[in-house]
C-alpha cells in the first residue's frame, strides 16, 4: 500500500513523468533549530539536467512533497526555481514524523522521478531560542549596568554629567519669549507614544512647560498624534501644578493637528508665520519637515532648540537651530533636567554600555587584523567568526 | 551690492532654485550615468536570482516622495518583469495603496502587456495594513495573520503564488522603497536581520547616509533617490539595450535638474562664504 | 494611583515582552501587543477628530488669526470623510453586484480616488518639494567656514554635492582609472562609506543605548514624567 502510494502510482495530480528528466539527488532533512517545532530544513543536490546556462532550460524548478510515514496526507508544500538547493517547510506539526520527496520540473507537464528522504524526520519544539543567548548576555550586561548605577545613585553616589548647552538654554529661550510677549512653541515630533524618542520629547516638555508657567509665558503644543496630545496635556497640567500655577494651564493650547506629515508641517509653519513665536522647541522624531520647520522658525527670529534621534535630520537642525541635542543627548535630557540622582545614575549605566560596545569594536578590529595577517585557518579567524556569527550574529542582531 | 547680498531676501534664492530646476526640465538634456557599487549589487542580485523567484516589494512611500522614489520603482519593477520574477506588493503607509496600483498599471499592465502577467499567479497586491513595524514582525512569522487575503479580498490560499508562502522566510528577496518611518530600518530590524532574508532598499536622499552602516551585513545595497534610480536605469541599459533610450528612463532625465540644483547650492555656499570673509575683513560683526 | 497603575501595566508588559523575545513559542506576542496598540491608536483617531473639530470651530468663532484656514480645514475634513465613508462614486463590485458599499473606496474614478490624485497628491508633493528651496536658503545663510570644523564640513559638502552629479565625473574625467578614488565620485563614495558610516555607527550606538536606558527607566518607574505627574 505504501509502495503503491509512494511509487509510480502516487502521482495523483495525473502529471506525466518523463524518465529523461533527471531527479535531484541526496535529499536530506534536519529539524529547523530554535523554533516551535513546525519547520524542517531540506537540502539536496541539483538535478544533473539543472544547468542555468542551458537554452532552452531543461529543469525549470522543483516541487517538494510531504507526507506522513504511512504515505497519508501527501501534499505539495513548496516550489522553488532552478538552481535552488534548499527549502524550509514551515507547515509541520511538532513531534510528528514526516517523509519528503522532491521532483524536478521541466517544460510543461514534464516531471522527474521523485528523490525521497531515506528515513523520516521529526520536528522538535525548542523552549528557548539558543541563537539569542549571547544577545541575552549583552542585554543583561547593559541593563544590569543601568540598574546598578541607578541603585548606587540612590545611596548617594555622586554622578558627574557634562553640561548640555541646549538644555541650559531652555530658561533663556522662555525668558526671551516672556520679555517679547510672544508665545513658545513645542513640537513633539511625528511619532506616537510607543516610540521612545517621543517619550524623551515629552520629558523635555515637562521642563519647558514648568518654566513657561513660572515665567507666566504662553506655550502652544500642536501634536501629530492624538495619544501624544493626551500625554502632553497631562504633562503640561502637571508641570503647571508643580510650578504652583495650576490656573495658567489651558488645554486648548495643546491640540491635535493631523497624522499626515505635511498637513502637520503646513499648520506649524502657518502658526509660526502668524503668531511669530519667540522660542521654538523641537524634541522627538522628525523627518523631511525638520528643515522646513527650522528655517521657518529662523525666518521669524525665534530662538530654536532641537533634539532628535533621527541621525539623518541632525545636519538640518544643526545648520538652522541655535542649539541641537544630538542623538543620545535627547534621552539624557530627562535626567539632566530633573537632576534626580537615580536618573543621573542611569546615564552612567549607558556609559558602561558604550564601554562594552567600544571594547567589542577594538577586539573585533584586532581579530580582523590578526586574521588577515595570519591567513586562512588561523585561530584568529576562528575567533573572529565566533565573534561575528555567534556573539553578534543573527540571533543577536535580531 | 555688498549690502544687498548681505541682506539678500531669501525669495531671490527661491527664484534662482526655481529656474535652476525648471529650465533643465524644459530643455530635456540628459547626462551619462555610471552605476556605483551599491546599485550594482542590487541589480546583480535581481539579475542572478533564478527566473520565477519570489520578491516582495514594500511601497513605503506616498505621493510626497514619488518624485524621488517613483523612477526607481519603475526601474525595479521593470527588471523583475524582464526576469519573470514573482512579485508580492504591500505598503505600510496609509496613503501608499494607490501608488502600488499606479505602478502595477504603468509597468505590469501597460509596459509588459505582452507578457500577460496575471494577478494572483505572477504578482499579488497585498495592499495596506495598519500597524507599521508590527506588521513586519507579524508577517515574519505568519503572513496570513496580517494579510489573510490580497487587496481584492481573495484568500491567499486560493492564489497560486501565495498558497505555499507561510511567511517572509519563504521569500528570495525583499525590496523596500522607503520614504521614512516605517521603512528600510524597520525591515532590517524585524525581517532581514532576524531571518537572514536578502534585503535591499531604495531610499530618499536624506535617508541614504543612515543606511550605509547596514551594508553589506544586513542590506545588499541601496538606491539613493533619483541618483540611485538613474544608476539603476544605466545598469539596466547595459544589460538590456532597449532601455538605453532616455525617454524610458525617468531617473536619468531627472538628474539634469538635480545637476543644476547642486551647482546652484554650491554657488550659494561660495557666495555666502565670500560675504562672511568680506565681513570679517571689514571688521563688522 | 494616577501614575502607579499605568506604570505597573507598562512594566509588566515590557518585562514579559523582553522574556518573550527568547522563547520561540512566545515570539508572536510582539505582534499581538502591537495589534492592541493599533486598536488603541484607532480609537485615538476619534479623539483626534473631535479635538480637530473643537479647535478649529473655536478658532473660527473667535475670529482668531488664520480662522479662514480653519474653515478650509473643516470643509476638507468633512468632504474627505464623507467621500471615504459613503464610498461616493464607487460602483458595485462583480462579486456583490447589488451592493455598491462592498466596493473599494479608492476605486478608480471614485470621489476618494479623485481627491487623492488631484488634491492630496499635488499638495503633498508640493510640500516635499519646498525642501529644495529651504535647503538652498539654509546653504546660503548657515554654511559658513567659521572655524576648522565648519571648514571641514564645508569641503565635504562641496565634494559630495559635485560627486553626486555628472559635474563631478566630468571635472575629474582626466584622472586615470587606477586613481579613481581621487575623482569626485570616488571621493564621494569614500566619504559616504568610511567617514559617514563610522560617524553614523557611533551616533547609532549612542542612540540605541539611550533608547535602552530610557525604556528601562520607564519600565522600572524611575522616570514617570511622561505620565503627567510623578506623584500619586
Amino acid at each position: 500500500m505504501v509502495l503503491a502510494l509512494w511509487g509510480f502510482g502516487s502521482i495523483e495530480s495525473a502529471r506525466a513523468q518523463d524518465a529523461a528528466l533527471a531527479a535531484p539527488t541526496g535529499l536530506k532533512a534536519v529539524d529547523h533549530p530554535n523554533d516551535v517545532g513546525t519547520s524542517v530544513d531540506l537540502t539536496w543536490t541539483l538535478s544533473v539536467d539543472d544547468n542555468a546556462r542551458a537554452q532552452p532550460r531543461v529543469v525549470n524548478g522543483y516541487e517538494i512533497y510531504r507526507s506522513l510515514v504511512d504515505g497519508d496526507e501527501r501534499e505539495m508544500v513548496g516550489e522553488v526555481p532552478y538552481g535552488v538547493e534548499k527549502f524550509t517547510d514551515q507547515q509541520c506539526t511538532a513531534g510528528v514524523p514526516y517523509l519528503f520527496e522532491i521532483i524536478s520540473v521541466g517544460t510543461g507537464e514534464q516531471r522527474s522521478e521523485p528523490a525521497r528522504l531515506a528515513k523520516p524526520i521529526t520536528p522538535i519544539r525548542q523552549w528557548i531560542d539558543r541563537s539569542r543567548a549571547w544577545f541575552g548576555v549583552i542585554v543583561v550586561l547593559v541593563c544590569g549596568a543601568v540598574i546598578l548605577f541607578t541603585r548606587l545613585a540612590r545611596f548617594g553616589k555622586a554622578t558627574y554629567v557634562r553640561e548640555i548647552a541646549g538644555l541650559q538654554a531652555i530658561d533663556e529661550a522662555v525668558g526671551r519669549a516672556t520679555e517679547m510677549g510672544r508665545p513658545c512653541l513645542f513640537v513633539p515630533g511625528l511619532q506616537d507614544m510607543n516610540e521612545i524618542p517621543t517619550v524623551a520629547g515629552i520629558n523635555i516638555l515637562a521642563r519647558v512647560a514648568r518654566t513657561v508657567a513660572e515665567y507666566d509665558a504662553t506655550l502652544t503644543v500642536p501634536t501629530a498624534r492624538s495619544l501624544v496630545m493626551t500625554s502632553a496635556r497631562e504633562t503640561v497640567q502637571a508641570s503647571c501644578l508643580a510650578a504652583g500655577r495650576p490656573e495658567v494651564y489651558d488645554e486648548n493650547l495643546v491640540y491635535y493637528v493631523s497624522d499626515e506629515q505635511f498637513a502637520y508641517v503646513a499648520h506649524l509653519t502657518g502658526y509660526m508665520v502668524r503668531e511669530r513665536p519667540a522660542a521654538c522647541f523641537y524634541a522627538g522624531t522628525f523627518y523631511a519637515e525638520s528643515l522646513i520647520l527650522a528655517e521657518t522658525g529662523n525666518s521669524v527670529g525665534a530662538l530654536q532648540i532641537a533634539g532628535t534621534a533621527e541621525a539623518s535630520q541632525l545636519p538640518f537642525f544643526v545648520a538652522a537651530c541655535d542649539y541641537t541635542l544630538i542623538g543620545e543627548e535627547l534621552f539624557a535630557a530627562s535626567a539632566y533636567l530633573s537632576r534626580e540622582p537615580q536618573q543621573l545614575g542611569s546615564l552612567k549605566g549607558q556609559d558602561a554600555g558604550k564601554l562594552l560596545a567600544g571594547a567589542l569594536l577594538i577586539v573585533g578590529c584586532a581579530l580582523a587584523t590578526w586574521a588577515a595577517l595570519a591567513g586562512n585557518g588561523s585561530p584568529a579567524e576562528s575567533m573572529l567568526v565566533f565573534l561575528k556569527d555567534t556573539i553578534l550574529g543573527r540571533g543577536g542582531a535580531g | 551690492m555688498f549690502d544687498f547680498l548681505k541682506t539678500l531676501d531669501r525669495r531671490w534664492i527661491f527664484l534662482a532654485m526655481l529656474l535652476a530646476v525648471s529650465l533643465p526640465i524644459l530643455a530635456q538634456k540628459t547626462f551619462p550615468e555610471q552605476p556605483t557599487l551599491h546599485v550594482r549589487n542590487v541589480f546583480q542580485k535581481i539579475e542572478d536570482l533564478p527566473e520565477g523567484s519570489t520578491i516582495m516589494i514594500s511601497f513605503d512611500y506616498d505621493p510626497g516622495t514619488t518624485g524621488e522614489l517613483g523612477p526607481m520603482t519603475t526601474a525595479l519593477l521593470r527588471h523583475c518583469c524582464l526576469k519573470r520574477h514573482k512579485m508580492l506588493f504591500l505598503t505600510l503607509f496609509e496613503t501608499g495603496s494607490p501608488v502600488i496600483d499606479q505602478a502595477i498599471k504603468e509597468v505590469i499592465e501597460d509596459e509588459f502587456a505582452e507578457l500577460e502577467l496575471k494577478s494572483g499567479e505572477d504578482y499579488v497586491n497585498l495592499g495596506f495594513k495598519p500597524g507599521r513595524e508590527v506588521i513586519i514582525a507579524v508577517i515574519g512569522l505568519n503572513l496570513r495573520q496580517a494579510f489573510p487575503s490580497d487587496h481584492s479580498r481573495t484568500n491567499l490560499d486560493d492564489l497560486p503564488l501565495t498558497k505555499n508562502i507561510v511567511n517572509l522566510q519563504d521569500l528570495d528577496l525583499i525590496l523596500d522603497l522607503s520614504a521614512g518611518y516605517p521603512g528600510w530600518k524597520e525591515w532590517v530590524q524585524y525581517a532581514a536581520s532576524p531571518y537572514g532574508i536578502p534585503f535591499a532598499a531604495g531610499v530618499t536622499a536624506v535617508g541614504a547616509p543612515q543606511a550605509y552602516p547596514y551594508i553589506p551585513g544586513q542590506m545588499l545595497g541601496i538606491l539613493a533617490a533619483v541618483k540611485g534610480a538613474a544608476e539603476y536605469e544605466a545598469a539596466l541599459g547595459e544589460k538590456y539595450p532597449k532601455y538605453r533610450d532616455p525617454k524610458l528612463n525617468e531617473g536619468i532625465r531627472r538628474m539634469a535638474p538635480q545637476f543644476w540644483g547642486h551647482l546652484l547650492v554650491i554657488g550659494l555656499i561660495v557666495l555666502g562664504n565670500c560675504i562672511h570673509f568680506a565681513d570679517r575683513w571689514r571688521g563688522t560683526p | 494611583m494616577k501614575s502607579t497603575i499605568p506604570w505597573l501595566i507598562a512594566a509588566a508588559t515590557g518585562f514579559v515582552m523582553i522574556a518573550a523575545y527568547f522563547i520561540p513559542a512566545a515570539q508572536g506576542w510582539q505582534g499581538e501587543v502591537g495589534t492592541w496598540f493599533e486598536i488603541l491608536a484607532a480609537f485615538a483617531f476619534v479623539l483626534g477628530g473631535a479635538n480637530l473639530f473643537a479647535y478649529h470651530l473655536g478658532k473660527i468663532s473667535a475670529r482668531r488669526a488664520g480662522w479662514g484656514y480653519s474653515g478650509v480645514t473643516l470643509v476638507a475634513f468633512l468632504v474627505t470623510l464623507a467621500a471615504g465613508m459613503l464610498k461616493l462614486g464607487v460602483p458595485a463590485p462583480d462579486r456583490y453586484p447589488t451592493n455598491a458599499w462592498a466596493g473599494d473606496f479608492q476605486f478608480e474614478g471614485s470621489v476618494s480616488w479623485w481627491l487623492y490624485w488631484y488634491l492630496y497628491n499635488p499638495l503633498n508633493a508640493t510640500m516635499f518639494a519646498l525642501l529644495a528651496f529651504y535647503v538652498s536658503s539654509a546653504a546660503f545663510r548657515a554654511f559658513r567656514a567659521k572655524n576648522t570644523e565648519a571648514t571641514v564640513l564645508l569641503v565635504t559638502a562641496f565634494i559630495v554635492l559635485l560627486g553626486r552629479t555628472y559635474a563631478g565625473a566630468w571635472l575629474t574625467s582626466s584622472v586615470p582609472e587606477n586613481y579613481s578614488a581621487l575623482t569626485f565620485p570616488g571621493m564621494t563614495a569614500i566619504i559616504l562609506a568610511v567617514g559617514n558610516t563610522a560617524g553614523q555607527r557611533a551616533i547609532m550606538i549612542g542612540i540605541a543605548l539611550g533608547v535602552a536606558a530610557t525604556s528601562l527607566k520607564v519600565l522600572l518607574g524611575v522616570d514617570r514624567s511622561y505620565l503627567g505627574s510623578d506623584g500619586d
